[in-house]
């Protein structure tokens, strides 16, 4: 055994001379505190590692010691409900060890190893399992069974079963004998390397939708559970905020939340809101399906770049139970940047804007773990992912945003100008789209209404007339046009007033089934397709939005709750009425 | 007693190296007697085997080879602090400046500071009253925040930083008056900036609760970078120590981001966007989180960081990653600035993140986020209406438009500006809101709720507040047949 000590140090980068004991990406302790690193590049003469923690008071001559594995944490039950660092230490149990401020070299479990769980065996003796089985379940949170699947390279035939009942994550529940008599032990708790995808039997298409409930996504721009979206926009455009919307109502059952590089208070404010918040369908609180990984933009850079393997590997844990997972990352552009700063350290040849020239194929690694999946014990479950990305100076030209690109399916652009004019979500309808509507239409045909499609189409087309008539009225102004394009901004005005504007702080406008969102846009399109026959025959336009119809209908959203879709029929009476004068 | 060195192997302004170095660690504290008996700091940013790179807080400039003595302090930079830092003036680095002799330590703080645990946070909630309407109607200051204020060369920030100071009622609201505090950071500014705000915290009778760390224009470029960090330690040590509510302003962030830009490329770092070191975020990040509240601790610590924006660009760097990091900011505009208009604060693309959990009932009042909503929506249409007509003439407008232009140049007038002097009420400042907003047809307002305008809309009142008949205000408008 080679007494290998650190050589040189600069901000996270430390470097070991002359050794062979390491392997590239292992996970190593550095200094006398143990923090953690991992190995980023080896040459003959140097072994290059980069450093989770603070490097502050680090000496040359301090002790460096290998793993034996590479960057990995423990998964097993306990995990939801929880909040973790970039490296799966357990923020609470940290506040109780060392105080309100973390230091380096705190330590922690990500899996409490003293708490007991009740158990229950899947399997009996002689069973024959193979990796990805489960073998016993627990009941993590009052809406979340655990699944206990055998980790990878163990399997054989059950020679031992724990009893049902309360037992303490590492004790062993089943002992399964291989053909070579080998016997492998399994607890509650197995680990898994955060860099390394976990297998699945294959990747599935997906036809279904993650519903969100907020109309802009859900109606113009949807995502399939399976699917990969980024949110882009520049500072207080609302990628925050629509994330935390998509982690409170979408239909995911498990929620992965990541705060990569942003704001602790923000971290504090998920904290508190999602135990606030009670999920409709089970009536339990929606902590109870949620995770969150927090590094913010304080804590080591370095860790920020694991944060986000992290939120996924546990992702994939959760989905090869059977789960459709949704994965928020805020922001990838914080973790690229972490990329670019820990290879400006290396001094590694950079490429557009100093991002390093493997930015695009990580982004691609990333993403490339989202999809729709049969599982290893057969099971369907899904990991959706959503990043936001916070462009330099708003402008989507730049590396992060255009590499992102490459490798999602819905693009939800925010725009300064909609923030400004407090447009909320700020999702620009001309730049924004969404790859996954033609797989989605049977879906929709089929489970909301056989015209939902139709009816997006007509809302889209409205949209983009209206967008080349601005342009005129830009230049002339709106009272010279002809009545038949009048009426297509007024209406256009309360499809983005109406219908895509969302109140995030209102009781029932923050979260809206499918059925109204349906039946909003066939209100609208009812009045719109009346009042152009009135204007066909000639009538003057003025007539019709002096009848504060148009106002009634925006304000509709606010007057129909989503369980009473009776009510619509009153607003089909209101266009009627207010149309009737005229004719 | 640690090694004292002799000899030094290279200079390269700001840094030295020395080699043979032994049990040195990173990030860690360096005295350096100069040939003519004078001291100098500086802190080891790399290490190599036994040979050390040393930033040099005060610059290398007259350091030789030979004769400089290198001694290493076994710690990365501490300052001294006691309740009696209050009143006080100190350098960058915490050595006072006032005259007023040494200062009674109670403690040593590292100026890093360590990250805070989320999970030991308080979500800010707590509203402050700043009397000024801009800010407590659209973008509300709340305890515990860090709300930058954007400018640009020659515009009133620091009159505006001024008077939250003297108005700002930041502990009063919970009875705890004598808990208030100002940490004042001052990083290349002028001198006459700093003399400004002695003054200004004299005359309002606040100078014995405020600290002052100054590191002004001709000051070493380096120590502006540990500034603001003595200056953040220390409102952390009177918030969570001595349960005060801190108020810090650091200004000029820009100046501050300068000498980070300076040091890096003399480290021969690779150069992000306009020579800013790709860290950059990370860096600011470790100033601006520390603002914030902890759990169990009896104060918070709110920041104001000032920041002149090169060319009022506010896609610079600088702004652009500030903006990523702060709760919101405080944008100033040029165009009202120009005007005669005080404070000019533009309401549009400013924010404040953390008003949407402060406001309201039990907070400010029930009708203010309605306001604030209706306020941005009808002022954002006031710009569409004044580009169209700067196109086509304001004569050629249609008759709402017309009106928007009105209530556009009323907002500004009486909302917007309201002189250095004026405290106003959060009822006055409402009130005002909604008595503008009555100067647009009803129908218009189509972010707020019926009842909501059943009470407070009243176009009539709103005439009669802005001394406008009806009629002169048609006339005005030049509208037939209303
Ligand atoms: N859907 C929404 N409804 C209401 N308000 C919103 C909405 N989205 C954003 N906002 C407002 O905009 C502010 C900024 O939003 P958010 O924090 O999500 O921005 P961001 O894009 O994440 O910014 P950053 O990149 O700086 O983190 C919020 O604090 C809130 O006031
Ligand atoms: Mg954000």
């Amino acid at each position: 055994m080679q007494n290998d000590t650190i050589h040189s140090i600069n901000g996270p980068v430390i470097t070991v001379k002359d050794t062979d004991t390491f392997a590239l990406m292992e996970m190593v302790y550095v200094g006398e505190d143990r923090l953690l690193g991992e190995v980023v590049s080896m040459t003959r003469e140097a072994t290059v590692i980069q450093v989770y923690e603070s490097t502050s008071g680090l000496k040359p001559g301090e002790p460096v010691t290998s793993s034996g594995e590479s960057m990995s944490i423990d998964l097993g039950p306990g995990i939801l409900k929880n909040i973790f660092d970039g490296i799966g230490r357990p923020l609470r149990d940290i506040a109780e060890a060392t105080g309100a401020f973390i230091t380096a070299g705190s330590q922690g479990n990500t899996i409490d190893e003293n708490k007991l769980w009740p158990v229950r065996i899947k399997v009996s003796k002689n069973d024959t399992l193979k990796h990805g089985d489960v073998y016993a379940t627990v009941q993590e949170t009052d809406l979340i069974e655990h699944r206990l699947m055998v980790p990878r390279g163990k399997g054989g035939k059950v020679v031992y079963t724990a009893d049902d009942g309360d037992h303490k994550a590492r004790t062993t529940m089943v002992k399964l004998e291989d053909r070579d008599g080998f016997v492998h032990e399994l607890s509650l708790i197995q680990r898994w390397p955060i860099k390394t995808a976990r297998p699945v039997t294959k990747r599935l298409d997906t036809a279904k939708p993650l519903v969100t409930g907020q109309r802009v996504i859900d109606t113009l721009f949807p995502i399939t559970k399976g699917g990969a979206a980024a949110i882009p926009g520049g500072f207080g455009s609302g990628k925050t905020m629509t994330q935390h919307q998509l982690a409170k109502w979408c239909d995911a059952d498990i929620i992965v939340f990541v705060g990569c590089g942003e704001r602790g208070n923000e971290m504090t404010q998920a904290l508190e809101e999602f135990s606030e918040l009670i999920d409709p369908k089970s009536g339990k609180p929606l902590t109870d399906r949620t995770v969150l990984i927090a590094n913010t933009s304080n804590m080591p850079v370095a860790a920020r770049e694991a944060s986000i393997y992290t939120g996924v590997t546990i992702a994939e844990y959760y989905r090869d139970m059977g789960y459709h997972v949704a994965m928020m990352a805020d922001s990838t552009s914080r973790w690229a940047e972490a990329l670019r700063e820990i290879s400006g350290r290396l001094e590694e040849m950079p490429a557009e804007e100093g991002f390093p020239p493997y930015l695009s194929s990580r982004l691609s690694q990333f993403y490339e773990r989202a999809g729709y999946y049969e599982t290893l014990n057969h099971k369907t479950g899904s990991i959706t992912i959503v990043g936001a990305v916070s462009p330099q100076g708003a402008d989507f030209s730049e590396p992060v945003t255009q590499n992102t690109k490459r490798f999602i399916h819905a693009f939800w652009a925010l725009d300064k100008q909609l923030a400004y004019e407090r447009h909320y979500p700020a999702v620009n309808w001309n730049e924004s789209y969404s790859e996954y509507v033609n797989q989605l239409s049977n879906w929709y045909s089929e489970n909301v209404d056989e015209e939902f499609l139709d009816h997006r189409q007509q809302i889209v087309k409205l949209l983009n007339e209206e967008n080349k008539l601005q342009e005129i009225v830009k230049l002339i102004g709106s009272s010279l046009l002809p009545d038949d394009q009048k009426l297509i901004l007024e209406i256009s005005k309360l499809i983005r007033k109406g219908f895509l504007q969302q109140n995030a702080f209102h009781d029932f406008d923050s979260y809206v089934t499918l059925e109204k969102q349906m039946k909003m846009m066939d209100v609208i399109l009812y009045l719109y397709h009346e009042a152009d026959k009135i204007v066909d025959r000639g009538i003057a336009f003025r007539l019709i939005t002096q009848t504060d119809i148009f106002n009634k209908l925006t304000k509709m959203k606010y007057e129909i709750p989503n369980d009473d879709m009776d009510m619509f029929d009153d607003y089909y009476d209101l266009v009627d009425n207010a149309l009737s004068d005229i004719k | 007693m640690k090694l004292q060195y002799m000899h030094l192997k290279e200079v390269n302004d700001p840094l030295i190296f020395l080699e043979g170095v032994k049990d040195v660690g990173f990030n860690e504290v360096v005295e350096i007697e100069m040939a003519d008996g004078s001291m100098r700091h500086g802190q080891v940013i790399e290490i190599k085997g036994d040979s050390v790179g040393i930033q040099v807080f005060e610059g290398t400039e007259g350091i030789s080879l030979e004769n400089t003595k290198t001694s290493f302090k076994g710690r990365s930079m501490h300052v001294g602090l006691s309740k009696e830092v209050l009143g006080r003036i100190f350098s960058g680095t915490g050595e006072p400046i006032d005259g007023l002799g040494p200062l009674f330590i109670d403690e040593y703080r590292d100026i890093n500071g360590l990250p805070l645990n989320p999970v030991s946070r308080v979500y800010p909630r707590n509203y402050i009253n700043t009397g000024i309407s801009s800010i407590d109607a659209l973008t509300t200051l709340i305890r515990g925040q860090k709300l930058p204020i954007f400018s640009g060369a020659g515009m009133p920030h620091d009159e505006l930083a001024m008077q939250i100071v003297r108005q700002a009622r930041i502990a009063e609201d919970a009875g705890e008056s004598d808990k208030f505090g100002v940490v004042f950071a001052a990083m290349g500014v002028k001198n006459d900036v700093a003399d400004f705000f002695k003054r200004s915290l004299e005359e309002a009778g606040v100078l014995d609760r405020v600290v002052m760390y100054l590191n002004l224009s001709n000051d070493p470029v380096i120590e502006r970078i540990l500034t603001p960090r003595t200056a953040l330690t220390t409102a952390e040590y009177l918030a969570y120590e001595h349960d005060m509510h801190i108020l810090v302003i650091m200004t000029d962030i820009t100046f501050y981001s300068e000498a980070l830009r300076e040091f890096s490329s003399s480290k021969g770092e690779i150069p992000g966007r306009k020579g800013f070191p790709g860290y950059l975020y990370s860096d600011l990040a470790s100033l601006f989180e520390r603002a914030g509240i902890v759990k169990g601790k009896g104060g918070s610590v709110t920041q104001i960081p000032i920041l002149s924006m090169p060319n009022d660009d506010i896609t610079h760097p600088i702004p652009d990653l500030t903006g990523y990091i702060t709760e919101g900011q405080i944008v100033l505009s040029r165009d009202l600035h120009q005007k005669g208009l005080y404070p000019p604060i533009a309401t549009l693309p400013s924010l404040s993140r953390l008003m949407k959990d402060g406001i309201g009932s039990g907070y400010t009042r029930d009708d203010h986020k309605a306001l604030t909503d209706q306020l941005f929506s009808s002022y954002s249409h006031v710009q569409e209406a004044r580009s169209l007509a700067s196109v086509i003439g304001e004569d050629e407008l249609s008759d709402t438009d017309k009106k928007y232009i009105r209530f556009g140049e009323f907002f500004e007038n009486n909302f917007v500006n309201q002189g250095p002097e004026v405290n106003r009420s959060i009822e006055d400042t409402l009130d005002l809101g909604w008595a503008l907003l009555s100067l647009l047809p009803r129908e218009e307002l189509d972010r707020v709720d019926s009842e909501v305008l059943d009470e407070f809309y009243n176009s009539q009142e709103a005439y009669e507040r802005f001394n406008i008949k009806e009629k002169s205000l048609v006339r005005e408008l030049g509208q037939k047949g209303e």
